[in-house]
């Protein structure tokens, strides 16, 4: 089966965030007010062969470790993209 | 004579200056394309400025799976001498065999500037010939520059003399205004500024030469 899997990736707590930083300081000028500790991110959407989702995710992960985030100061977490 | 391998990753832009730098030092220095396998018959290893793989995903980040980057790890860790320069500084640091990471800069500016740096440390194939708290004019040219680590990586790097450089005024928000780090041993070396391009007075500075004459003419297996 092919399945639909978001990874996302954002900075681990601690590290300092220049581009959420801006945004957030950007935002009164627009009438958003209210808004605080703003964190950017990326995100990667991809479809997977595998068994069952689990693998799916499992294999996600894993790329996400090795390859779309750096563990020194990202965290990277796997999710269903399948709606429902 | 020594010879020095300069890395050329597609993407990079200033291996043309890091071999005519070494060179004018008196090394023989020859150009490696990032496909290659092995890294015999080199004295020294240097990993240049520019933007390997296009800087996709994070700078760094695709270019340590290229091919040479085991040759790489395993020259460093027969103790031979490697030194990354900006861009190479972040490929070291992806590939772990540097700690940390370079983040955007502060203020999310991309700075091109001379910068006046202290050396921390002589323990390192970088700065061997240099002297503890001597200050270099050197230019930096990145936006993502600012050094990132952990407090307990921190504590590491104080504790084994790692910080090699210093900025004495901080430029992008670079932790404890880290400019260099080396790994454990010595012999593994990244920074930010671009020793190659302060060479000659007439250019600005001629205070990269003590750097690179030290890489130059650090033994394999220093320290």
């Amino acid at each position: 089966m092919n399945y639909p899997i978001i990874v996302d990736v954002t900075l681990r707590e601690g590290i300092a965030d220049p581009e959420g930083a801006t945004i957030e300081r950007a935002l009164p000028a627009l009438g958003f007010n209210g808004i605080s500790h703003v964190r950017a991110g990326k995100s990667f959407r991809m479809n997977i062969d595998a068994e069952d989702e689990s693998s799916a995710l499992a294999i996600a992960a894993a790329l996400a470790q090795r390859l779309l985030s750096n563990p020194v100061i990202e965290n990277a977490t796997a999710r269903s993209a399948a709606k429902g | 004579m020594t010879r020095i391998g300069v890395v050329v990753f597609p993407g990079s832009n200033c291996e043309y200056d890091a071999l005519g730098a070494v060179s004018a030092l008196g090394a023989e220095a020859e150009f490696v394309w990032h496909s290659a396998t092995h890294l015999d018959g080199f004295d020294g290893v240097i990993l240049p400025g520019g933007f390997a793989h296009g800087d996709y995903l994070r700078p760094g980040a695709l270019a340590r799976f290229s091919p040479v980057m085991e040759a790489v790890a395993e020259f460093a860790r027969a103790g031979g001498a490697v030194l990354g320069i900006c861009n190479g500084f972040q490929v070291l640091t992806e590939a772990g065999l540097l700690p940390g990471a370079l983040q955007k800069n502060r203020g999310l500016t991309f700075l091109c500037q001379p910068t006046t740096l202290t050396v921390e440390s002589t323990a390192s194939v970088l700065t061997r010939d240099a002297f503890r708290g001597q200050e270099l004019v050197i230019p930096i040219n990145h936006f993502s520059g600012s050094y990132t680590c952990d407090d307990e990586t921190w504590a590491s790097l104080v504790a084994h003399d790692q910080i090699v450089l210093r900025y004495k005024e901080n430029p992008n928000g670079s932790r404890d205004d880290i400019a260099g780090v080396s790994n454990v041993e010595g012999n593994v070396v990244g920074l930010m500024p671009h020793p190659e391009r302060a060479m000659s007075t007439l250019l600005g500075s001629a205070d990269g030469r003590v750097l690179l004459e030290s890489f130059v003419g650090a033994p394999v297996g220093a320290r």
